[in-house]
């Protein structure tokens, strides 16, 4: 880079995003290179670019030229980074959003502790100043700003799935009801695709005696500013969710299958906008394995079939969400075995992160599909896979399809329902 | 005064203090940025997990042994050797008890003290062979790494050097050396002896509070 390249405008914003947290996390990377081990994106491409540590370069630059400690002397002296330009941001938009799934594996594996995720979620902050974000999320982010869903899912739709699924199941589903206990909320993939979900929500909490609504105002739970880096735009999705909770008076908003839909509403959320809620938010694994140990999930018998679970990266490994599904899933199954790496260290679906909204990325996210695929077959034998993310399950099935394997994926609440006997209703 | 006098006297004070205060403000640097009040609800503790991160990722979680094995054996050799050269040395824990707390410790015998010295130098020759054979590696280390490691090097050759000839020259060579490296500590990587603390603990405040340490 020459001395007279001109410093991206956006530097600011980049830089208003490191607290002491980041700081520190951009001071101790002692560039071991541990955490490309760690990432599905190097693994299958043996390419050094792909190093989660690699990726946040250009903000170490910006920090260390601009805000880290001694950064002024090293400026005086001549030793500090050159500036970061847009040209080198537009080349780096493809590590920061399409070889990056934000899954945190790569913290487990480094010395220093480092969140590289963390670091890379705040990165996208600029990014999106910079007018770098992948025309994929762009769209997505439209859409659900405009029509309330990032698939552009319209209320009068969700409106009608869900009567059909109360129809299926012969369970009336009451929306807007104001003074219900728990508020539901989906994500699109899950109205759009695997809707038979709002049939067993309505099947297990008719056996639990729950009290539950969805809202026609706020039924969204994904993030597409969560995923693109855009604070306001997070802000603003949280707030539609937050004033509906509200306005329903319920005393909890219960967090789909969805990875980062969860760590939007339960962990991001509050900070978005400024104030703690008014409702609990509890995750849908959280509930059930509450209503499990309660004796409220009655299920009969157990699924004969040879199970594996994939752990979504932000439930589990971002979200502390480990035991739960596990002992939902022994409930309900009599051949359940882990994968390695299973839990904690799980491999990623590949399209976390807003990765499997950005069309660009999608033949690096069908390569990356390898880790996951070497997962399961060194297991063996696998009758299903089960996951608790529409998103990885619509990413794994996708994939699947791709490299010719026959596998179904199942979410674990239908899973779950499919053991509780009908003639109960 | 002589070389070794200067090295030991007034040099030593004056990288000792630039080393002091350099690193200080540093830290104090990293925390003026603040973090603001998390307002989610916690599952678990942000204390537990800011300790417990502390130990964990000394070494990697899950099953990542197979591929990391040549870090970790090779940044134990160093880091261990180097802890047991610096604290148990004899002419180290004179040089303590003299110029910084007044009082020492038994030294290690000659026979620990070889090995430790060479498990450092075996580990920091590894460490410093991948950086510039591994391809992840090579592309993510800059000037700033190759320093460190070089006058960590010289620092620990000089030292056996002046242990080993216990001669004047050597010793205030590598005095010098010692003194050049305190100096140059605060202004690189060098300081994530001390930063590690802080980038564990965030990390595992951050998640703790959601009832796990990554």
């Amino acid at each position: 880079m020459t001395n007279n390249a001109t410093e991206t405008a956006a530097v600011g914003v980049f830089l208003d995003q490191i607290d002491s947290a980041i700081a520190s996390y951009l001071e101790s990377c002692v560039h071991c290179g541990q955490c490309a081990e760690a990432c599905h994106f190097y693994e299958v491409t043996g390419d050094p670019k792909y190093t989660p540590t690699y990726k946040l370069f250009p903000m170490v630059k910006m920090y260390e030229r601009h805000k880290a400690p001694f950064s002024g002397l090293k400026r005086a002296i001549g030793l500090a980074p050159p500036v970061v330009t847009d040209d080198e941001l537009e080349d780096w938009s493809r590590l920061i959003y399409d070889s990056c799934t934000m899954c945190g594996r790569c913290t487990l594996v480094c010395p220093m502790g480092i969140d590289i995720a963390g670091a890379i979620r705040k990165t996208r902050q600029g990014m999106v100043a910079a007018g770098v974000v992948p025309e994929g999320l762009n769209a997505a982010a439209e859409r659900h700003l405009e029509i309330g869903s990032p698939l552009g899912i319209k209320p009068e739709v969700m409106r009608h799935i869900v009567e059909e699924q109360a129809k299926e199941t012969g369970i009336p589903i009451e929306l807007d009801k104001v003074g219900a206990d728990y508020m539901v909320i989906l994500s699109a993939i899950e109205v759009l695709t695997f809707y038979e979900v709002i049939g067993a929500l309505a099947k297990i909490f008719k056996r639990a005696g729950i009290s539950w609504t969805i809202s026609t105002e706020a039924y969204e739970a994904t993030n597409v500013g969560i995923q693109m880096g855009s604070k306001d735009i997070a802000a603003t999705l949280i707030q539609r969710i937050v004033d509906a909770a509200e306005k329903l008076k319920v005393k909890y908003v219960i967090s789909p299958e969805c990875g980062h839909a969860y760590s939007a509403l339960k962990w991001e959320g509050p900070n978005l906008i400024g104030r703690a809620y008014d409702f609990e938010v509890v995750h849908i694994l959280e509930l059930l394995d509450q209503l499990r140990r309660e004796g409220r999930l009655p299920t009969e018998g157990k699924d004969g079939r040879r199970i594996t679970y994939h752990d979504p990266c932000q439930i589990v490994r971002r979200g502390g969400i480990v035991a739960e599904p596990r002992h939902l899933i022994d409930q309900v199954s009599s051949n359940f075995v882990e994968m390695e790496h299973a839990g904690i260290a799980n491999i990623c679906c590949g399209g976390g992160g807003g990765v499997s909204s950005n069309g660009r990325a999608e033949e690096l996210r069908l390569k990356a599909f390898a880790c996951k695929k070497k997962q399961i077959d060194d297991i063996g034998g696998v009758d299903a896979l089960v996951t608790s993310c529409a998103n990885c399950r619509n990413v794994l099935e996708e994939a699947i399809d791709d490299y010719g394997m026959e596998l179904p994926v199942i979410g674990l609440t239908e899973f779950i329902a499919a053991q509780i006997p009908d003639d109960g209703e | 005064m002589t070389f070794l006098e200067f090295t030991e006297g007034p040099m030593w004070y004056a990288a000792a203090t630039i080393f002091s205060l350099g690193a200080a403000w540093r830290v104090i640097g990293l925390l003026r940025f603040g973090r603001k009040a998390d307002l989610s609800v916690p599952r678990a503790s942000a204390a537990v997990g800011a300790v417990k991160s502390q130990f964990i990722h000394f070494v990697p979680r899950g099953s990542f042994y197979k591929s990391t094995y040549f870090h970790i054996l090779a940044g134990y050799l160093f880091h261990l050797g180097l802890f047991v050269l610096v604290l148990f040395a004899a002419p180290h824990i004179i040089f303590i008890n003299q110029h910084i707390l007044g009082f020492g410790w038994d030294p290690l015998p000659r026979w620990a003290f070889i090995i430790a010295a060479e498990a450092a130098f075996a580990g920091l020759i590894l460490l410093w062979f991948r950086r510039i054979t591994d391809p992840v590696v090579r592309l993510i280390s800059d000037r700033d790494d190759h320093i460190s490691s070089w006058l960590t090097f010289i620092v620990m050759l000089t030292g056996c050097l002046a242990l080993a000839e216990d001669n004047d020259s050597l010793r205030a060579l590598h005095m010098l050396m010692v003194n050049v490296w305190l100096i140059y500590f605060p202004f690189s990587r060098l300081m994530h002896a001390v930063t590690f603390i802080f980038s564990r603990g965030y990390t595992g405040a951050i998640f703790g509070r959601r009832g796990i340490t990554p």
